[in-house]
């Protein structure tokens, strides 16, 4: 499908991609696993796509590739203007502050070492942004941004609950502006009213600073809750595709309706509470 | 009914390296029917893994036991000795781990580790064990028997591997089943299949169950009775038709309302804002006085902030522990 003039609006176009990987499974033997199959999905600015199936089914290996962490065999990838399958680590460099990650467990994405002030600066550093007070003040400010008080900046991640650890993953995601956040399962390991304070800051970010969310999840009600468009992948492949709403009401494929049951039967508990 | 297993006052506390101690339960009460499956409810740091682990005295070194009573089939379990521990554990009380990839050796065959908890509890010959575990495995696979107790951990998925935890514990005809967030590392569907498991489990073996989860949504219609936990105390106990669908415990309230909107009615907005608790559950080496639910409840009294509620029957079954409902 070749790209048209309309579509020169999307924030990311992924087309037809395609990774294999070779796993060697004994020492003589060779195994080649297709982990993404013709998959094809674009995101507008300001929209929140989510992305859901069970594991294995190659979404965070579609993550990996839109973040540029992993090559695709084959396919393309254009964010914006640029296409980054084609792109060298250099011209990438310029590219990975506009598309940022965030891991499902923050324990293991922080480094207990650091204070929250070195992580949430350390983009800064490392892209080799602003003078040393300038990074002062915008780390104050992104920690600010997240709830989490500049009192804290000295505090090491171990000191942290869960939640405000993924507060301070979120802010060192945002620190080099990016326009797309990829939320890899970064709800699964909060309590539900720690998700739910998580699912509101983001909601605020979205509307003041205009990002866009690829809101990786196997939570069916809360992909339904949180996006705009859904992507249902299963086996490497996207069997459905759609407005939150249209699939919400009327999922087409097994596999979402799978999902969807699996969601609908653990969600007995909300309904009866609309009578409190 | 007679209560299979009676909780009193248990208070658990640990030890930091600083030699400061931290208590996890401070003065929990309740009790476990046979053939019921209680869901306990609880967000981290509530206490609920603290229970499981303390039920059958399995708390690490620098946890100890400051005062209460475990009562098991008539037996005082904080008290009873080793050797009539060990008949209990695995024998009458089946223990289900959070991760299975962890909680199953992983160079033994899983038909090996199966057998291996009923040798401990029964004298068998070689044949009879055999048939014994594959009776077992058979109770949770519908299929395969064979294939699962000749196979290595890592040969399994997750969720086979979840079931053959199962097998372990329903292994003794246990009458209780303690499992400790049995569904957290799994896929949604597969979740669904071991949920549905347990159930079947509990009305084929009339085993009670104590499903310990953070999540509400994984006790609605599973569970008979919950027992919400909050920073080591009971904040609510009752049956699950009534602390889900009128919980009366401000956080109980709260934290149901965290959860997204049903995906079949519009009731609230997508993108909406969800309701949140706001902070954090308290640190339990720096309590303050007052209901340890205060800082972050709505409904807050003057009271709230002097004094710990105690516990309030609202009926024969449904308790709280909140002052809005006299404490």
């Amino acid at each position: 499908m070749p790209v048209s003039n309309k579509d020169a609006q999307h924030l990311l176009q992924v087309q037809n991609l395609e990774k294999r990987y070779v796993r060697a499974s004994t020492v003589s033997q060779r195994e080649e696993v297709t982990a993404l199959r013709g998959v094809s999905l674009s995101i507008l600015p300001q929209v929140t796509l989510a992305l859901v199936g069970e594991s294995g089914s190659g979404k965070s290996t579609l993550a990996r590739c839109v973040a540029c962490l992993d090559k695709p065999t084959s396919g393309t990838i254009r964010f914006g203007s640029d296409e980054l399958t084609k792109l060298n680590e250099k011209d990438l460099r310029a590219i990975r502050p506009k598309i940022q990650l965030v891991f499902q467990d923050p324990a293991n994405s922080l480094n207990p070492r650091w204070t929250a002030f070195d992580i949430v600066s350390e983009p800064f550093v490392i892209q080799q942004r602003f003078s040393n007070q300038e990074r002062r003040e915008r780390t104050f400010a992104l920690l600010e941004s997240v709830g989490l008080s500049s009192q804290k900046a000295s505090q090491r991640p171990a000191e942290f609950s869960g939640g405000q650890r993924q507060r301070l993953a979120i802010a060192r995601a945002l620190a080099l502006e990016p326009q797309l956040l990829i939320l890899d399962e970064a709800l699964s390991a909060l309590d539900c009213s720690i998700q739910a304070q998580i699912v509101n800051l983001l909601f605020e970010l979205q509307s003041s600073l205009g990002l866009s969310y690829l809101f990786i999840t196997h939570d069916f009600a809360m992909a339904a809750h949180v996006s705009d468009e859904i992507v249902v992948m299963d086996h490497g492949q996207i069997v459905e595709t759609g407005p939150t709403e249209r699939i919400a009401r009327s999922p087409k494929h097994p596999v979402t309706q799978r999902l969807m049951t699996a969601a609908t039967a653990s969600q007995v508990l909300p309904r009866e509470l609309q009578a409190v | 009914m007679n209560a299979l297993l009676e909780i009193q006052d248990l208070e658990v506390a640990y030890r930091s390296t600083a030699g400061r101690e931290c208590g996890a339960l401070a003065g929990v009460s309740f009790e476990v029917y046979p053939g019921e499956i209680l869901g306990v409810l609880g967000e981290s740091g509530s206490g609920k893994s603290t229970l499981a682990a303390a039920l059958l005295r399995l708390l690490p070194p620098n946890g100890k036991f400051r005062k209460g009573t475990v009562r098991f089939e008539g037996q005082d379990l904080l008290r009873a000795r080793q050797r009539e521990l060990q008949k209990v554990r695995g024998g009458r009380i089946g223990l289900i781990f959070q991760e299975p990839s962890m909680a199953l050796h992983p160079t033994i065959r899983t038909g090996e580790q199966i057998s291996s908890v009923i040798a401990a509890h029964q004298a068998l010959d070689r044949r009879a064990l055999r048939e014994k575990t594959l009776q077992v495995l058979a109770k949770v696979f519908s299929a395969d028997a064979n294939r699962i107790a000749e196979s290595y951990p890592h040969q399994l998925s997750g969720g086979q591997r979840q079931r053959v935890l199962l097998a372990q514990a329903i292994a003794c005809s246990p009458a209780l089943i303690i499992a400790d967030e049995p569904t957290a590392s799994l896929d949604p569907s597969t979740q669904q299949d071991i949920l549905e498991l347990l159930r079947t489990l509990r009305d084929q073996l009339h085993c009670a169950m104590i499903l310990i989860t953070h999540n509400p949504a994984i006790l609605a219609g599973l569970a008979d009775r919950i027992l919400v936990l909050y920073a080591g105390k009971v904040a609510e106990i009752g049956p699950a038709s009534e602390v889900f669908g009128s919980p009366q415990h401000p956080y109980t309230r709260a934290l149901l309302k965290c959860l997204p909107p049903p995906l079949t009615e519009n009731l609230r907005p997508r993108k909406s804002k969800l309701t949140v608790i706001p902070g954090e559950s308290p640190n339990l080496q720096q309590l303050a006085n007052g209901c340890r639910f205060e800082p972050r409840c709505t409904d807050r009294m003057d009271v709230c902030t002097t004094s710990e509620p105690a516990e309030t029957s609202l009926s024969r079954h449904h308790a709280v522990s909140c002052f809005r409902y006299g404490g």
